[in-house]
């Protein structure tokens, strides 16, 4: 983690010192927190002056999902440019020329966007509490959708930073990164579906289990997940824990699956490798 | 001290480097001089291990670049020939990032910038944005940066390219002090003028192989062995110019018009011998005449170097 140190203050100071920085900021809030007031107005309206705590676990749900897609929306985008842009602004070269390691540089840049996504999810914690004062969740719940996130933004960077480490060129590595997300929260979900249809749906009895490809399918799929963890039902008929607990193996395969792409990252960073560039 | 020996290195059809060969003693400037597409660029990224040879080796200060990248690295100071610099960074905050990327620790900073910028000469724009320097101060920038971990061996791909004559100066000035302070050097240009004032030795790339190499007096003198020929035929071109590439003394061999243009070291003896066994193969010389002038002559009107400066 030392040799970590220099990049990591570099970009730090690079991130927040940029116009950039609060304006992320403040749409991040403004969204999530237009979110909730206009939550709170819907119900105020439909029964003004009660208080039930039922429809406070609803503006929770809404709450944690829209968190949850804009994190999808900011995080690859922050790393997605990370070496890309290192390399089209030739500043690449000149960092491997020093004592740092490939390994040692992905994993600062890692450490700098994703302080700063712990930052946003952080600063929307006030917006929480107010949900919390309505009562319908618990402290718990809301410690382990946070940790949700965590581990959900740690996989969403890595893909960003492996797809920039990647590609040469910082546009075709955010819309890779934006795909490979965009498939993690529907395509899993859709893709799931479209098995249990063909193999399962029509077969009398039903399996008592789904089949594995479909299982697995589910368990990796963050909106999936969040619904379990905020205890709504299961999405597709007998979806249930499989070998392990659900989220154990969505956090296992969100963080292995994250620092396998970190490592492939850094030995495409380094120089002296046999492929070529793309 | 930096030896290449036999380098090759192919982009796909193109050679870049043809077992290219060379040696620099330690704390001299060595200045590597060739037109576009000579080699120039390629030959150092490899020493600055940014690029693997294909075949050959490259040693800095004993230590192979292939084998001991990380080792390299440390005593070695590069500057790209195109490089950016980071923008939201002071001109101290850019080179006190990279000395931690060398690891100097961190109470060394303050006395070693300062001393760096002073060396440049930039010592006014400490606390500037580097993006709003102009070119020539981040070209002194760049090298200033080079210098941060005190490498022995400094590595400068072309840093006065780009700039006003003014600028130019400035830079060669920085140059002949890291000399001074007796750091081995390679430099390129694609001018001999320019380095012809700073360097000890020079070589002549082309093609990607060395056609000169030796002290500056010699080449800018037209002392050498070395000279340029072209070979008139009005035909077999084609088999002349076979015969010549495996010829020995022969650096190296063009198609030109009317015949083949060589670069022929050797005494005279050796040159007498050479149209000799042209004659006796039967090929129909109309022409073989020397180049008048010094190899640096000759050089800058063969590769229409000369009007760029
Ligand atoms: N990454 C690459 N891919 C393909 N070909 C390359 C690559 N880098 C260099 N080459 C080729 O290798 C040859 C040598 O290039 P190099 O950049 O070393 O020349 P140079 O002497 O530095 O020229 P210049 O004066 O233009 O900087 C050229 O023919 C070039 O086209
Ligand atoms: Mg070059």
């Amino acid at each position: 983690m030392i040799e970590a140190n220099p990049v990591l203050l570099k970009e730090l100071r690079q991130r927040f010192r940029n116009y950039k920085a609060p304006l992320i900021f403040f749409i991040y809030l403004l969204v999530i927190g237009g979110f909730i007031l206009a939550a709170m107005y819907l119900d105020w309206r439909h029964f003004p002056s009660t208080f039930n705590p039922s429809r406070s676990r609803e503006i929770f749900i809404v709450l944690s999902l829209v968190q949850l897609i804009m994190l999808a929306f900011v995080t690859p985008g922050l790393t997605a440019g990370t070496i890309s842009g290192e390399r089209e602004r030739q500043t690449l070269n000149v960092l491997l020329t020093t004592d740092l390691t490939p390994g040692g540089i992905v994993i600062s840049k890692m450490i700098s966007s994703c302080s700063f996504t712990l930052l946003l999810l952080v600063s929307t914690l006030p917006l929480y509490s107010i949900v919390l004062i309505y009562g319908g969740i618990s402290p718990w719940q809301l410690l382990a959708v946070f940790s949700f996130y965590v581990v959900t933004m740690f996989l969403f960077a890595a893909i960003g930073m492996a797809s920039s480490a990647f590609f040469r060129r910082t546009g075709v590595s955010t819309v890779t990164s934006y795909a490979v997300t965009a498939f993690l929260l529907a395509g899993t979900a859709f893709l799931a579906m479209f098995i249990y249809e063909v193999t399962v749906s029509n077969v009398y009895p039903r399996p008592d289990t789904l089949p594995a490809a479909a299982q697995l399918l589910l368990d990796i799929n963050p909106v999936v997940v969040l619904m379990c963890i905020l205890g709504e039902g299961p999405m597709l008929d007998k979806h249930a824990d499989w070998f392990l607990p659900y989220w154990l193996i969505y956090t296992l395969f969100y963080l292995i699956s994250g620092l396998i792409l970190l490592w492939w990252g850094s030995l495409r960073l380094n120089p002296l490798r046999k492929k070529s560039n793309y | 001290m930096i030896e290449i020996k036999n380098l090759c290195k192919r982009f796909g059809s193109t050679e870049a480097l043809k077992s290219l060969t060379l040696t620099i003693p330690a704390g001299q400037v060595y200045g590597l001089i060739g037109p576009n597409g000579a080699g120039k660029t390629t030959t150092m990224s490899i020493l600055a291990t940014l690029l693997s040879a294909d075949s050959g080796t490259a040693v800095v200060n004993g230590v192979d670049v292939a084998k001991e990248p990380r080792k390299v690295r440390r005593v070695i100071g590069y500057m790209p020939d195109f490089f950016g610099v980071y923008d939201g960074l002071t001109a101290r905050e850019y080179l006190s990032f990279f000395a931690s990327a060398y690891r100097i620790p961190e109470e060394k900073h303050e006395r070693l910038v300062n001393d760096l910028l002073e060396l440049v000469n930039l010592k006014d724009k400490a606390d500037t944005f580097v993006d709003n320097l102009s070119r020539g101060m981040k070209q002194r920038l760049a090298l200033a940066r080079c210098l941060v971990h005190n490498p022995q061996v400094l590595i400068l791909d072309e840093p006065a390219s780009g700039l006003d004559p003014r600028a130019r100066a400035e830079v060669k000035e920085v140059i002949r002090q890291l000399k001074y302070m007796g750091k081995t050097i390679l430099i390129s240009s694609h001018i001999l003028p320019e380095l012809a004032e700073i360097c000890d030795q020079v070589g002549i790339l082309e093609n990607g192989r060395l056609v000169v190499s030796g002290p500056v007096s010699d080449i800018t003198s037209g002392s050498q062995e070395t000279r340029i020929i072209n070979v008139e035929v009005y035909e077999n071109q084609k088999e002349m110019l076979e015969y010549l590439h495996k010829y020995p003394g022969v650096l190296q061999a063009d198609k030109i018009e009317k015949g083949v243009r060589l670069i022929f070291k050797g005494k005279r003896e050796e040159q007498q011998r050479l149209l000799k066994s042209l004659i006796e193969k039967n090929y129909p010389i109309l022409q073989f005449a020397v180049q008048p002038g010094s190899l640096e002559d000759t050089f800058l009107a063969v590769t229409g170097e000369g009007e760029t400066i």
